[in-house]
Order: C-alpha cells, then structure tokens, then sequence
C-alpha cells in the first residue's frame, strides 16, 4: 500500500518533469516588451534629435517603410531568395564532406594526425580570407562564393563531429557490447546517439559561420543578393536601406535558429535532462 | 571441458601495461562456478575482481590462461553474460522501455515482442509506470533496477555485476537486495557479484571468494549455507561476517601493497 501510493507520487513528480512545453513566462515577456519599447522609442526620438542626419541615422519608422518597399517591390525577396539558395547548397556540402569527415578523424589515428591538425589550422583562418584566392581560381561566380560558404561552415561541422565521438562515455560502448552490439550497430545506435549533443553544437556553429561567410562574399558580389543589396544601401546613401537589409538579415538568422536547431536543442534537453540556462 | 560448469577459468592472468612497466592486475587463477550458483568476489579496490569480470564478460582478453563458458572456450561479448556497472549506464537518448528492448533489438527480436518482454520485466523490477521516462528522471535505485531489467530481457545464463549497488544508500541498498534474490531464486541464473561489503557479500552469496590485494588471487573460498532470505540482523550472519573479515584483515596486513583501505561494515 505504502510502495503504491510512493509510485503514484513519483508518477505525478514524472508528469511535471515530462511535460516541457516551456513556453515564454509572462515575466520575461512583459520585460523584453517594455525594454524593446523603450529601445525603439529612445532611438525614433534621437534620430529626430539632429546629433546626426537622419539619412544617416535613420529612426525605426523609417527603417520600416525602407523594409515595406524593398519587400513590395520584390527586390529583398528575391535577394533573400539568392541567398537562401546559397547558403544552404554551402551548408547541405560542408555536411555531406564534413559529417564523414569528422566520424573519420575521430576514429582512425592516422586521419587525426594529419587531417586533423590540418582541420584546426584551417579553422584559424576567417572564411572570407579565400575568397581572394576563390575568384582568382573560379573568377567572380557562384562557384567562388560557394566555396567560400563551404570553408566558412566545414571546420566547425568536422570538429564538432570529432568531438562529438571522442566524448563518448566508454561505459555506453561497453554496456552495448555487453548487449550484443557490435560494428556499425556501434556507431548508428550508441556513439552516434551519445554524441548528438555535442554533434548539433558543432552544426549550429557550422550553420553559423556558413551565415557570415556568405554575408562577407556577397558584399563583393554584383548580382542581386542580400550582402549586395547591404553594398547599394551605402552606393545610395541610403541608411534606411542597409539597415533595412540588416533586418532582413537578423530575422532569417533567428528563423533558422528556431525553426532548424532549436527543436533538436529541446528534445535533448528533455532526454538528457539538462536544465534551460536561468 | 566440463558442460557442467557454468564458468571454468584456468590459470587465467592479467597484466596492463603502463608505459611500458607491466601491472599485474590478476594473478593466474583457477575457479570453477557451478549453475546457478551465486558467487560474490570480496576484496579492496584493484585488487582484480573486475578485472576478472571483464575477461569473463568478453570486455577484455586474458594475458594467459583460458576461460570456458558451458564447457566452451569463451570468445568475445557474448549475450550468454550480461555484465552491470556501478553506473547504471542507461543510454541517455533512449526512454527507459527503449532502454530495456535495446539488447532484443539488436539481435533483430520483432519489435512487438520486444516490448512485450520488456514490459514483463520491468514489472518484475517494480517500474511498471516509468516506460516512457527518462533516466535523469529515475533515482539511483530506480536506475540500477531499469539496467538489471535490461540485463535480464536477453535471457543471459550468467549475470556479472560490478558492484552495481554500490553508488546507493543502505536502504535502497538491502530492497535491491531482496529483489535481486528474489529473481535469482525464481530465474535459476549464475550471478557473479563483485563488492567490498563483506555484509552484502554475507547477505547475498552460496559462496564467497576472498581476493587478495594486487595483484589479485583468491585467499578463501567460503561456502555460506545459511537459510534465505537471509537478514543482516541476524546472528549466524553477523558471526559469518565477522570471520570473513577477519580474513582479509589478515590479508591486508600480510600484503605489501600499502594503499588506503576502506571497508564497509
């Protein structure tokens, strides 16, 4: 009877623990509502205020009839379009090399004497440096902006992976063994698994990097683009613009954040139990 | 070899090698276990006892000597032992029903009755309720009972446990102890129980077999032919401990290996 009424409590502690949904406190949101208020208003009245000209600095009214009109005429999304397409043609080959890669090094000794040390060298270097070296070998094109995005995302993704592995508690590998797991099994159901957490770190700052790679090339570029049309905001004078664009460009990181990583970050918090960040 | 043994180990040793300098862990050892007998392996921490389950589980190849299991020359992990750690080592990406299928889903058992067995034993654990939840969510006690269903779903002939109570208190520590006896008694399986609780060892085993310090060797080799279920407050009990540790008391004495000992009463 004592061991039955223990189970229920337990059970009823479980139900709090499971259920996860964690939306937005009411706390939080009345904070960041009255401080982005207060941001917003604060910078409208100093844009007026005449310390700079407002073509220059322009107030968040006008930054949104900028936006509204770039949006209207298609031009932010078309070259929201152009960049989307690049981005994750970069990212989608940064995984596809970098995910095998990275299982590779891991693994293998000899792989992580050489093409390990080589990996971190390369990861020293800010992406946007090959690209002088990208348009003398592809000229001025996609292929050189491609690669550019894939040097700017593949470190992070192969490192991540690397670590990823190597961090596998041994004991997970011995308890499979032990279970009668054996060979690849090893790999797609434990070390895998196990390092997931550490695996989507390493994809999100890949995803990251990917971002301000493509972001830094386009500004050279001359086809209509997001970075490009950051570069005509200044040709123009036209503050408005480029922080419209920047807009543009804040909000597709965020999306992407919470659309593509976020979940997964959730569901490892759930399994795993670790606690969201006070 | 004799089929009528569970475990036959003859001369079998370990040596680990540090940079170069040899570490005897395990001294050539012979023993031979029945079925379904229930052995503990008592000694101080690094004296081998591990070590030992390690070979037997497959986990680890001996440097010299044989190990025959059912009268066969042991190879490899096989799903005949089935070993358990102080940790629970429950995966920590899989729900604890997920967890107790996983040695039936990799030898390709249906997923239907794969849940099925499953759900058996974590009834016989006492966790009917906790299929969906996760190991953070479970206490120590609850964790270590999710591994010994997950041991038990693949039907192992031998159980090797590496002092998987060691980590919880002494009261969660005596219920495992009685389920664990109860599932010894009604599954007939040959359970392997490496402690340093000389009590526990007491409370638990048909026999118990006294190691000596690094490297390890068997010193004495007690049959405890007390009536089940044993208590820890009862007086051929506590006499039976008091012997065995006045055993490896002398044992630690006469030993060389100067390291901190620290035993549980």
């Amino acid at each position: 009877m004592a061991t039955l009424a223990k189970n229920n409590l337990l059970l009823r502690g479980l139900k709090g623990i499971t259920t996860t949904s964690n939306p937005i406190k009411r706390e939080t949101l009345y904070r960041r509502v009255v401080f982005f208020s207060l941001l917003f208003v604060g910078w409208e009245l100093f844009s007026h205020s005449g310390v700079w000209p407002d073509y220059l600095f322009p107030g968040p009214i006008a930054i949104a009839q900028s936006l509204w009109s770039g949006l209207k005429k298609g031009l932010y999304i078309y070259g929201t379009w152009v960049s989307m397409l690049r981005l994750i043609a970069g990212y989608v080959i940064s995984l596809l090399i970098g995910v095998p890669l990275g299982a590779l090094i891991a693994r293998n000794k000899y792989f992580k004497d050489t093409l390990g040390a080589l990996v971190i060298s390369l990861q020293a270097l800010p992406s946007v440096c090959w690209l002088p070296l990208a348009i003398l070998w592809f000229g001025l094109n996609e292929r050189a902006i491609l690669f550019v995005v894939v040097m700017g995302s593949l470190f992070s993704i192969v490192l991540g992976v690397e670590s990823g592995i190597n961090n596998t508690p041994p004991i997970y590998v011995k308890a499979a063994r032990n279970l009668g797991t054996t060979g690849l099994r090893l790999y797609t159901r434990v070390i895998l698994p196990s390092a997931f957490p550490i695996i989507l770190a390493g994809l999100k700052q890949g995803w990251a990097f990917a971002w301000r790679s493509l972001m830094s090339a386009e500004l050279l570029y001359f086809t209509l683009s997001l970075g490009n049309l950051l570069q005509t905001g200044r040709d123009l004078n036209d503050a408005a613009q480029v922080m419209a664009v920047m807009t543009v460009i804040i909000g597709i990181g965020l999306a992407f954040n919470q659309l593509l990583f976020a979940p997964f970050e959730r569901q490892i918090a759930n399994r795993w139990g670790f606690s969201p960040s006070k | 070899m004799n089929g009528d043994y569970a475990l036959q180990i003859q001369a079998a040793s370990k040596v680990f090698y540090n940079g170069g300098k040899a570490i005897p862990a395990l001294a050539p050892l012979d023993l031979e276990i029945a079925r379904g007998e229930f052995v503990c392996l008592l000694g101080t921490s690094g004296c081998g006892k591990s070590t030992l389950l390690n070979l037997i589980a497959g986990l680890d190849d001996p440097s010299s000597g044989s190990i025959y299991v059912n009268g066969a020359p042991l190879k490899g992990p096989g799903p005949d032992r089935v070993m358990m750690f102080q940790e629970a080592a429950l995966f920590p990406w899989l729900t604890v029903q997920e967890n107790v299928e996983f040695g039936l889903r990799q030898q390709n058992v249906a997923p239907q009755k794969c849940s099925e067995i499953a759900k058996l034993w974590l009834e016989r654990v006492n966790l009917q309720g906790f299929e969906k939840a996760y190991a953070h969510q479970l206490s120590g006690g609850m964790r270590q009972r999710v591994a010994l269903a997950r041991s038990l779903t693949i039907d192992p002939a031998i159980l090797l446990m590496d002092e998987p109570f060691g980590a919880l208190d002494a009261m969660t520590r005596d219920r495992l102890h009685i389920e664990l006896e109860n599932l010894w008694l009604s599954t007939g399986k040959t359970i392997l129980f490496v402690t340093h609780n000389v009590r526990e060892a007491v409370a638990l085993g048909d026999r118990v077999l006294v190691f000596s310090p690094r490297p390890g060797r068997v010193i004495a080799d007690y049959k405890i032919n007390l009536p089940r279920p044993r208590s820890l407050e009862d007086l051929v009990v506590i006499n039976k401990t008091a012997e065995i540790m006045q055993t490896l008391r002398q044992a630690i004495a006469s030993s060389s290996v100067s390291q901190e000992l620290e035993w549980q009463l």
